[in-house]
């Protein structure tokens, strides 16, 4: 790797193994954070994500492999020496300080002159909107207040990366779309490496640029939000972002076309010819759902709902289809025929959304 | 409607006046006699300040003043330097003597100051066991319990576990996050200590430091047995035991003694105060701990088993005592013998069946009062309900000494009706002492317990018809009775040693408690082994209480743990 292509990347991660004693948290991390790049660990509880972030912020157990940081290798340096600035899911405020004293905590430690902290804390305050705030106690403070002031005290070090375990988690619903809203644009307006950790896939997907899905110390997939969804690489990935449906069988030929057909008998066309695998894989979104015998050609699958689930926008159909319940999602409209458990239907299910993994 | 309300409140209404009623009866109207007393001219009853001005002018009480100060100052200071490694210890290493430094927090909690003050003579005086060792092998002495010397001894090898329990709590309090967030922007080592973890463990340490000291300012038991008087608790007991209740500086001293336990506590009210520090987050706890080395956990050890050693040695040396011959210029004792044991329940039974029945009443009575006011507190919502809480609480804030003063001075005049005879003098008045003083542990108990039962359980029991009465009676108390019994056991335990009230109000040496037998039986050479037999009786008095409660408490947190997560979570 040339000199300049390292110094393009913000983080490097390889062959990264962790261990909390006998348990094997990290398995053979590898991955690139381009600079400047918005990025998610997305992942259930106890799938790394949160092991990897505090791995690169130097917390928790040595870690073998290298994480290098624009081009210099962090491994072997403590916490204090990494330049990499973290924002904790409890904002680990500290409550015999006033706001100010936070923020000027890592500026201090710095030994920067005590002008230039003193305006670097305005700046930094004014950037998250809490100037006012300054001479408050954390405690004092809304969770929201908060959080900007734990985002402040981080930013305010310029680090070389910005490290967020799980900062919305401690939000209520509203004020979390609104902080998320704001840390995205923080981070374009700073430009500053910044890795996000979430276990919540609409979060990864409203503010990363990319992100990496985590299972059981293991990178399933790196990729943007859409591709991800879109092409996930295995099941995993594919039940992780969002609701799919997911039928066991096997590739067959239909005449001059390819098809899947389920264990049930159930047969779903297919548009790339030379797809292979055990799984079929698509989205409720990819089927049309529409009275039996009514309207429209092609290929369609006759089923009987099964149940209906009203989510506002969309209705959810579970239709019954050779042993199978497949997930249909309709666009709702005031004033439409519904369906109703036991009604017998045909879907139609779209060729291009259909995905075979190895199962 | 209005009248529906106040009919389902009648009964816990009269319960709370009840209660008020007895509180300001024999808490509030003693401890506003003894202050009214003091600033009233002894023989005009005109109010003055001249008896203050006596006070500080006279040389006695200056240096009784000054040495009770230095001496919960030094007690202090000792107790920190007890506590600090072993807080340090358990907080920041993973490190095995554990369940050691949990020992040494309870250990000296079991066993009164005063009692093993004796002992600790013969082990540490002039003549002492460690002293005549020093000079035969190394030539010279240690004065350990010299004056003042011994008071600290024995009160800061008592009363550490106080520092030692709440700075633990606070070092144990303070999330990993705080100090990773340091680390995270740049501190480390010292700098890291000294600008994040000392800061926010400093609250926890002030209120057990404020509190080590208030207990030893206001101790009478050990500087009396001990010989040194010129404290303020013995010279205000001296005054009223010897010259008589009218003696205006007896009551001067119990306003001193006020004043500096109520600024202690304002002290560590301030401490804490706005500064609920624990930041322990969910996941978190407790700081980064590391492992040791081979050589510093030898360390670690050495220092736990010194202090360890140090903190039985009262203990040690009364068992000593109790079943030694003769133990004067010696090692050890001469010979043994269970003489003193004999003696003990030949002559002093007494002794010990009163201080059972004693007791056994004040922690009744507490249990009960402690109760209806956990009830009252968090179960109605009557106007100023939350100064029973207070009133009781109070209590903690009032020296032995001036309860019995207090009690003294009012309820001299006051003759119980059928036994003519005053109410000051009856046995009754040390059974109210000792309610009053324990009251606040019974309290808090039963505070944590009520607050542990769901008020939905209570709810759901009147749905099903049971009416207020009925649901205390059926739901409440059941659910509360694991607090309701460590209350009692708290309560009856610390009650069986208490000595600084009761040591005034004993009338008649057949109505005396054990700690009072304890104080007589020490006062002669001859006297100390049945004394220390009478202490280590004692000493298992107040050791298998405590144990009890400890394992009520235990039993209770795992049931709640397996059934109950809501009531955990309240």
């Amino acid at each position: 790797m040339t000199a300049e292509k390292q110094a393009q990347a913000g983080v490097e991660i390889e062959g990264l193994n962790l261990s909390f004693g006998r348990t094997h948290v990290l398995k053979g991390v590898d991955l690139t954070i381009r600079q400047g790049e918005f990025f998610a660990f997305l992942g259930p509880s106890g799938s790394g994500k949160s092991t990897l972030l505090r791995a690169i912020a130097g917390f928790g157990p040595q870690p073998t492999g290298s994480i290098r940081i624009q081009g210099q290798d962090v491994a072997g340096l403590p916490p204090w020496k990494r330049d990499v600035g973290m924002v904790f899911q409890s904002y680990a405020l500290w409550p015999h300080m006033t706001v100010r004293r936070n923020v000027a905590f890592g500026l201090e430690e710095r030994r920067l002159p005590r002008d230039e902290i003193r305006a670097r804390v305005d700046r930094a305050l004014d950037t998250v909107g809490l100037r006012d705030l300054a001479d408050r106690r954390p405690s004092q403070l809304s969770g929201g207040q908060q959080q900007r002031i734990a985002l402040a005290r981080t930013i305010v070090v310029e680090p070389k990366v910005l490290l967020l375990d799980e900062p919305l988690s401690n939000l209520d619903a509203n004020l979390r779309i609104q902080m998320r809203r704001e840390i995205r644009d923080l981070q374009r307006k700073l430009g500053i490496t910044t890795i996000f950790v979430t276990h919540d896939q609409e979060e990864a997907n409203t503010t990363s640029d990319r992100m990496a899905v985590l299972d059981q110390g293991v990178i399933q997939q790196v990729g943007s939000p859409m591709e991800l969804y879109d092409n996930p690489a295995n099941l995993f990935v594919a039940r992780f972002l969002g609701t799919a449906n997911i039928l066991g069988g096997a590739v067959a030929r239909d005449g001059g076309a390819t098809v899947f057909r389920t264990a049930g008998g159930a047969v779903i066309p297919l548009a790339q010819p030379e797809a292979a695998g055990k799984a079929a894989l698509f989205r409720p979104q990819n089927v049309a759902i529409g009275r039996r015998g009514q309207g429209g050609d092609g290929p369609r699958l006759a089923g009987r709902v099964d149940h209906t689930e009203f989510l506002g926008s969309i209705i959810r159909y579970g239709v019954e289809v050779e042993g199978a319940v497949i997930l249909v999602d309709h666009p709702h409209r005031k004033g439409e025929e519904l369906f109703h458990p036991g009604d017998a239907v045909d879907l139609i299910v779209d060729p291009e959304g259909v995905q075979v993994l190895a199962g | 409607m209005a009248q529906q309300i106040w009919s389902v409140q009648r009964g816990p209404a009269a319960v709370g006046l009840l209660i008020a009623g007895f509180l300001l009866l024999f808490l509030l109207v003693p401890v506003a006699k003894v202050i009214v007393v003091a600033f009233q001219d002894p023989h005009t009853g005109a109010f003055t300040v001249i008896n203050f001005v006596d006070f500080f002018g006279n040389s006695l009480f200056q240096e009784s003043f000054l040495n009770s100060f230095y001496v919960a100052a030094m007690s202090v200071v000792v107790a920190s330097v007890i506590s600090m490694p072993l807080a340090y210890f358990t907080t920041r290493f993973n490190f095995g003597g554990t369940v050691l430094i949990q020992t040494l927090g309870v250990i000296p909690l079991i066993m009164p100051p005063f009692v093993g003050a004796v002992a600790m003579q013969l082990l540490f005086g002039a003549n002492g066991s460690i002293n005549l060792l020093l000079s035969d092998h190394f030539g010279f002495t240690i004065p350990f319990m010299e004056g003042l010397n011994g008071v600290i001894l024995v009160e800061s090898i008592h009363y550490f576990p106080f520092i030692l329990i709440n700075l633990s709590a606070a070092l144990g309090n303070i999330d990993r996050a705080m100090e990773e967030s340091a680390q995270n922007l740049g501190a480390s080592g010292l700098r890291l200590f000294r600008r994040i973890v000392l800061p926010l463990a400093m609250p926890g340490y002030v209120a057990g430091a404020a509190l080590v000291f208030i207990k030893v300012f206001d101790d009478l038991g050990t500087p009396l047995l001990l010989n040194v008087n010129t404290m303020l608790a013995p010279q205000a007991y001296l005054r009223v035991s010897s010259i008589g209740i009218a003696d205006p500086m007896g009551y001067v001293i119990s306003v001193i003694l006020v004043a500096f336990s109520l600024m202690s506590l304002w002290v560590s009210l301030v401490a804490l105060k706005g500064k609920d520090y624990a930041t322990v987050q969910k996941g978190g706890g407790g700081l980064m701990k590391r492992d040791l080395r081979p050589w510093e956990k030898a360390g670690c050890y050495a220092v736990v088993v010194f202090l360890l050693a140090l903190v039985l040695s009262p203990h040690i040396g009364l068992l000593l005592l109790s079943f030694g011959t003769i133990w004067s210029f010696a090692v050890l004792p001469d010979a043994y013998t269970l003489a003193h044991y004999a003696t003990v329940f030949d002559t002093a039974m007494r002794y010990i069946t009163n201080t059972l029945l004693y007791a056994g009443l004040a922690a009744l009575f507490d249990v009960i009062l402690a109760t209806a006011i956990a009830y009252v507190v968090w179960r109605t919502d009557l106007p100023g309900r939350k100064w029973l809480d207070y009133g009781a609480t109070a209590a903690l804030a009032v020296p032995g000494v001036v309860i019995g003063i207090g009690y003294l001075r009012t309820f001299h005049s006051f003759n119980v009706p059928i036994l003519d005879a005053p109410l000051a003098s009856w046995w009754v008045i040390i059974v109210i002492a000792m309610t009053i003083r324990r009251l606040p542990y019974a309290l808090r108990s039963c505070v944590a317990a009520i607050q542990q039962v769901s008020v939905m359980l209570e709810e759901a029991a009147e749905n099903l018809g049971a009416t207020k009465a009925r649901t205390v009676w059926r739901i409440v108390i059941p659910l509360m009775s694991g607090g309701i019994l460590a209350g009692f056991v708290t309560s009856f335990a610390t009650a069986a040693v208490e000595l600084s009230a009761t040591i005034m109000l004993v009338a008649r040496e057949t109505d005396a408690p054990l700690a009072y037998g304890i104080y007589e039986f020490m006062q002669s050479a001859a006297g100390r082994g049945p004394g220390a037999a009478l202490g280590v009786i004692a000493v298992l008095f107040v050791g298998i209480g405590t144990f009890i409660s400890h394992l009520i408490i235990e039993r209770g947190r795992k049931a709640h743990a397996t059934t109950g997560q809501a009531a955990v979570e309240v």
